[in-house]
């Protein structure tokens, strides 16, 4: 573990650079299902195309997707930006599926007598389902989070510089430490971002944290 | 004849399902079980067939301890129906049927042949023996359930709140059908339901139970309605009240019976005849 | 579009299916080494899989032990595997079994856990044997999501043989590397057209195998109703399958 210690400045940087590479995609995808999961919660035919389109975006592996990107929209192959958009078309894929599961689990009297009581589509979706699809919601966010911190050290392949490169760079020096030190740090990365995320839940949805752990039912 | 000697049941979780029961069931008779949750009504049922095993204490079948039975054979010899029937969903209804016969190693020819029939036994069409499961009604499901613990042929049947999930119109048209077949077949059935009225209406022996298995009262319906053992069985019953607490007035010449609150309950037609408490609702 | 072009005109390129590292043979590997990982995965996977969703025993620790393989990223878990046994195959296979095995696992259990409760009392209660439960209801009612458990582990397997390139010699993937190394977009590009077109076409199989292995009869009761009351609790199931790594 020396190594590690005589390069806490290299694991610091390259950290640096994994969050900037990470932390846009897990909000953008949050951003960006949103939408489309409620569409695809909506309507069966946007259902249908937004899935299957979603599984089969997810099923693209990372490395050739870093490749195809620039040819499609124009980014350079080791740029930032390419890894971003590349991640935050997985993280969209994972979450669309998640934010249409977790609309369709609001229960069905909740939403009716929401509608009953006045609420319009638009208040409903942010007042009713949106928080009530909270629980669900964030533990898809969290998978996200832990998959792109992962993913995101794939782009040391192609020279995009992340925690990732320490495993290259170790693994071309012949350096054991150096790899360990970057999966660990890898880990750590992705607990950290995980841990934020449920402290975020904590506060958004502060009724989850009430909930009474029902006793076990006994035969009669 | 089945016989629990002083039974307790103490589950892995510490609770005390069943403290120290005992109790005769007679061959050939319903017997039903009633409580509310926590009775120990199901626990006490699923020893019978060896899916709870007593933590001491002893159950007989036709005086042979249960204990020295291997489970598996024990189960196949006694049919159980459950609520929810807990039919296979992925095996179509003649093969439900079927099931344990199979497991026994009758031939698949003669048994599906005798499932066929079975469903008529149960008033279901023949036509949905190649369905599966999840096309039927709950009432179907039941009946298929039922028909499913008969296939052996066996001497004991056990019924698990077998209508508790299905609508009220529905049920009363199974415990209707029960009755024929019971009339028909004469098995021994212990059931298990927190329904009084339908403990009384099914019942020869009716066990009351409390919370721990401890039994409130044991009897026939009109037993039990006319001398409750106690407060709890009087309140359990529903003897002091409502439809069950009537009294005659006369009206047009006739005497009508009227229940606690006022509201009309039948017209007397008889006179009481000794040790028959039946009124024509 | 003069790029994609390119590399189409690449992957057509007769001079790249004759002689050493061909396209048919690089495919041969690829495909290959994905089927016996997962072959591998599965027989320590599936066995440990069903035990848990059968006795309900030890689904804390697997998902434990599942979760953390996770985290572990792909690619440092093969460059530190290539150093400890050195350059070639054997770091992808010992790389890739391992992370095939816990969506297979997840699969396995997850299978036997969404299968409603009552119906297997039932069956022990009509006196199945436990071997009979196994057999003739749990396995045959769970295989719809052990397959799907097997299908993102091949996803997985198949992604990160392409990264297996970089420590040794083989598969789909030496053209991504060999085209970054030499700066020709159009092999880089057109081998990772071929990665594509292979994990879709995976995919698809998998997808339509899922769906020919769901039992009929249940396949018509797909009502909420009956998931509401499927089984124990299962908290993260669906992560457990759905998410992966490349």
């Amino acid at each position: 573990m020396n190594w590690a210690w005589t390069n806490l400045d290299l694991i610091w940087d390259r950290t640096i650079d994994h969050l900037i590479l990470s932390v846009p995609p897990i909000i953008l995808s949050f951003v960006i299902a949103l939408p489309l999961g409620w569409l695809a919660n909506r309507y069966r035919l946007s259902r249908g195309v937004i899935l299957t389109a979603s599984g089969l975006l997810y099923a693209i592996p990372s490395f050739p997707m870093f490749i195809v990107l620039p040819a499609l929209v124009g980014t350079t192959l080791r740029s930032p930006l390419n890894l971003v958009i590349a991640l935050t078309i997985y993280g969209v894929a994972l979450m669309v599926r998640v934010v249409a599961d977790g609309l369709a689990s609001v229960d069905v009297d909740v939403q009716r007598s929401a509608v009953a009581v006045g609420f319009s589509t638009w208040t409903n979706f942010w007042q009713v389902e949106l928080p009530l699809a909270g629980p669900v919601l964030l533990a898809g966010l969290r998978v996200v989070a832990v998959s792109t911190v992962s993913l995101a050290t794939v782009g040391a392949v192609i020279g995009a510089q992340s925690l990732g490169s320490l495993f290259t760079d170790g693994f071309q020096r012949g350096i054991q430490a150096e790899i360990i030190a970057g999966i660990v740090a890898t880990v750590l990365l992705a607990l950290l971002l995980d841990g934020a995320l449920v402290a975020a839940g904590r506060i958004a949805l502060p009724w989850t944290r009430l909930r009474k752990t029902s006793k076990v039912e006994t035969a009669t | 004849m089945i016989e629990f000697r002083s039974v307790s049941k103490q589950f892995p979780d510490g609770t005390l399902a069943v403290d120290d029961f005992s109790l005769t069931i007679p061959s050939h008779r319903t017997t039903v079980l009633v409580g509310s949750s926590g009775s120990g009504k199901t626990t006490l049922l699923r020893m019978i067939n060896r899916m709870v095993d007593p933590t001491s204490g002893a159950i007989e079948i036709d005086d042979v301890d249960i204990a020295s039975l291997e489970p598996v054979k024990l189960r196949r010899s006694i049919g159980y129906v459950m609520q929810n029937s807990g039919l296979l969903p992925h095996r179509k209804v003649v093969d439900n049927v079927a099931t344990v016969p199979l497991l026994r190693g009758v031939p698949r020819k003669t048994a599906r042949a005798d499932a066929l029939a079975l469903l008529d036994t149960v008033g279901l069409d023949r036509a949905l023996a190649d369905r599966y499961p999840s096309q039927l009604s709950g009432g179907q499901q039941q009946r298929v359930g039922v028909a499913r613990g008969l296939a052996v042929n066996p001497n004991i049947l056990l019924m698990d709140e077998p209508f508790g999930a299905v609508d009220p119109i529905v049920r009363a048209e199974l415990q209707q059908e029960l009755i024929r077949l019971q009339t028909e077949l004469g098995k021994t059935v212990v059931f298990v339901t927190h329904d009084v009225d339908e403990a009384f209406l099914l019942g020869d022996q009716v066990v009351i139970l409390q919370e721990g298995g401890r039994i409130a009262q044991i009897g026939s319906p009109a037993d039990i309605l006319a001398n409750p053992a106690n407060d709890f069985v009087a309140s359990f019953v529903g003897a002091d009240r409502g439809k069950r607490a009537l009294h005659v007035e006369r009206s047009d010449g006739r005497d009508v019976l009227v229940d606690s609150d006022g509201r009309l309950a039948g017209v007397l037609v008889g006179d009481a005849v000794p040790g028959q408490a039946r009124v024509t609702p | 579009m003069t790029i994609f072009g390119a590399a189409i005109a690449w992957i057509l390129d007769a001079a790249n299916y004759t002689g050493a590292g061909a396209i048919p043979g690089r495919v041969l590997e690829h495909l290959g080494f994905t089927f016996l990982t997962l072959v591998v995965a599965s027989a320590i996977a599936i066995p440990f899989g069903f035990a848990i969703g059968h006795t309900g025993r030890g689904r804390g620790l697997a998902v434990a032990v599942s979760g953390g393989l996770r985290a572990i990223p792909t690619l440092g878990l093969l460059t530190l595997v290539a150093l400890w046994i050195g350059i070639g195959l054997g770091a992808p296979y010992v790389a890739l079994t391992v992370l095939a095995i816990p969506p297979i696992l997840a699969g396995a259990y997850a299978g036997f856990e969404a299968i409603d409760r009552g119906a297997i009392d039932a069956a022990r209660a009509v006196g199945m044997s436990e071997a009979q439960i196994l057999g003739q209801v749990e396995i045959p009612l769970g295989l719809p999501l052990l397959i799907g458990g097997l299908r993102s582990a091949a996803l997985q397997v198949v992604a990160t043989a392409t990264l297996a390139a970089y420590v040794a010699d083989f598969g789909l993937g030496r053209y991504l590397f060999s085209g970054l190394k030499t700066r020709d977009y159009a092999q880089m590009l057109g081998g990772s057209i071929l990665v594509v077109v292979l994990a879709l076409a995976l995919e698809g199989i998998f997808a339509m195998i899922q769906r020919i292995v769901v039992p009929r009869g249940v396949a018509t009761s797909r009502l909420p109703v009956d998931r509401a009351r499927s089984a124990r609790p299962r908290p993260g199931m669906e992560s457990a399958i759905t998410k992966g790594n490349r």
